[in-house]
């Protein structure tokens, strides 16, 4: 495997009616690179995502994906309709044709197994998470997008979530691009953390962006110092079934 | 009993198999009101039957057809609220079609039966084209079941894991304007979008699974059509109304019975 990147977004240019929503905007993923893309809400983060999937197209510029990249996606958090009896197995199942061992294996590798015959309207915003996580999986994604994937999820689970994805990258060898729009959980084990607001504002790595004059300007001075980094902690281990009680039903959504 | 009466009670089966499947996509999909405007323009469709000189199973069909892509298009590009512009779309093209079917001189139009159906006059051709246009509806839909299923739970995730969305979403409205022409005669435009809705509903709280809801919604239907023509018989009701009461109520004891997770 070279080191050219798995997908490429050069100068991308996204508008909306007059307002420019991305301003020639790089971003690259290497194979094996977690790349996290961080920046306030209407930074035109879920935009950027949705170009470079080529859900949306671009109003100027290029992406260049890896010919028969495969790409394993966790959209933001959504709900699925009361009406539709749906329990995890089928649901994760829905990504193509596989084998019920399949499934079960990337139930397994996320730590949600025992849910495989719950309907997926009774998860709590955790397990949903690690579901969604399976199906993109399921796959064998040379590169996983994951859109704020620790959103609706408390902060016990958010560290656990961080630390699944980490793991991932290290057993998959895949390239990750990860969407966040809370500043004070960048994962100290990206690789490099992409600053976007409307532009992309700075780049570097997860212990340095703080620093940067421009991350300051964009989120306030303060912002820099108190950012803290997630940390991989070794003396505690969280599986789903530490927060099932923690249910979030409001299916609210951050800009 | 007659055979006109066998005849319709086939129909009501017939049209009952496919309207569960498709009736659980419609309730799925939050598309009870697209299914209601595209019912509402088969009038046209009966009045360009008899105009052109065409079979006017065959003039419905193809005209649902053509409205259901053009409201598609719409719906994608308006900036009013999807049931305002269905509303429009809806009663202008019942409109059209009643000021359509004003000209159509030569033959005397049941009105009363292509807005309400009638079960009971349905002819060996029509239980040919019902049973035909239900086994190739549920033959595409069969076709196309996992990737309808994926578009309906989050359209972009299965874009991305390669089901080609807009084409699916295509397929299903016109799965559906066929499903218009197949029960025109049985339960006319009016309450086509009933026949989709209320099986479906009524089905979900003994549902386990997507297709053991669509099985059941068609059986629960099979079961309303049966039920509302043998009162319709009984009480000298319309067959039409008949049926969509006798789902009703078994929508009505769903709610009573225990649901099942």
């Amino acid at each position: 495997m070279s080191d050219a990147p798995l997908i490429a977004g050069r100068g991308i240019v996204k508008r909306f009616e007059e307002r420019t929503v991305l301003d020639r905007v790089d971003v690259a993923v290497a194979p094996g690179e977690i790349v996290t893309l961080i920046g306030p809400n209407g930074a035109g983060k879920t935009v950027l995502l949705r170009a470079l999937l080529g859900l949306a197209g671009l109003d100027g510029g290029t992406v260049e994906r890896r010919a028969g990249l495969i790409v394993g996606y966790m959209p933001q958090k959504f709900a699925i309709d009361e009406n539709l009896p749906l329990r995890v197995g089928r649901f994760v199942g829905l990504a193509g044709r596989f084998a019920t061992a399949e499934i079960e294996k990337a139930l397994a590798e996320v730590g949600v197994a025992a849910r495989i015959d719950a309907p997926v309207q009774g998860l709590s915003g955790g397990e949903f998470q690690r579901v969604l996580l399976a199906r993109a999986l399921l796959r064998k994604p040379q590169l996983l997008v994951l859109d704020e994937p620790a959103q609706g999820v408390d902060v016990i689970g958010q560290d656990a979530l961080y630390d699944l994805v980490a793991n991932v990258r290290d057993t998959h060898g895949c390239g990750v691009l990860l969407v966040s729009h809370d500043l004070h959980l960048v994962m100290a084990r990206s690789d490099r953390v992409l600053c976007l607001n409307g532009h992309v504002c700075c780049t570097g790595r997860p212990e340095t962006i703080g620093k940067d004059p421009a991350f300051a300007e964009l989120f306030g001075a303060r912002a820099g110092e108190s950012l803290a980094l997630y940390r991989h902690r070794h003396d505690h281990v969280h599986d789903a079934h530490d927060h099932h009680h923690h249910h979030d039903h409001a299916g609210h959504t951050h800009g | 009993m007659d055979e006109f009466f066998w005849r319709a009670l086939l129909a009501g089966i017939g049209l009952a198999a496919i309207a569960g499947p498709l009736g659980s996509f419609v309730v799925w999909r939050r598309m009870a009101f697209f299914g209601d405007a595209l019912a509402h323009s088969a009038l046209l469709g009966v009045a360009l039957g008899f105009l052109l000189h065409i079979e006017v199973n065959v003039a419905i069909a193809a005209l649902c057809a053509v409205f259901a892509t053009l409201l598609t298009a719409m719906l994608a590009r308006a900036r009013l609220a999807p049931d305002t512009l269905l509303s429009i779309c809806a009663f202008t093209a019942l409109s059209v079609g009643l000021v359509a079917l004003s000209f159509v001189e030569e033959v005397r139009v049941d009105l009363v039966g292509y807005l309400f159906g009638d079960i009971l006059a349905v002819g060996r051709a029509d239980l040919a084209w019902i049973w035909g246009g239900a086994a190739a509806g549920l033959a595409v839909l069969g076709l196309l079941w996992r990737n309808l299923l994926a578009v309906t739970v989050h359209a972009d995730l299965a874009a991305v894991e390669g089901v080609n969305v807009p084409a699916m979403r295509l397929a299903f409205v016109l799965l559906l304007a066929i499903l218009v022409a197949v029960a025109m005669k049985i339960v006319g435009v009016l309450l086509v979008t009933a026949l989709l809705v209320i099986p479906a509903a009524a089905a979900r709280r003994f549902a386990r699974s997507p297709e053991s809801m669509a099985a059941i919604a068609a059986g629960i239907g099979a079961f309303a059509s049966v039920a509302g023509l043998l009162a319709s018989v009984e009480f000298d009701t319309p067959s039409g109304p008949s049926v969509v009461l006798a789902a009703a109520c078994v929508f009505a004891a769903s709610l009573i019975l225990p649901q099942r997770r």
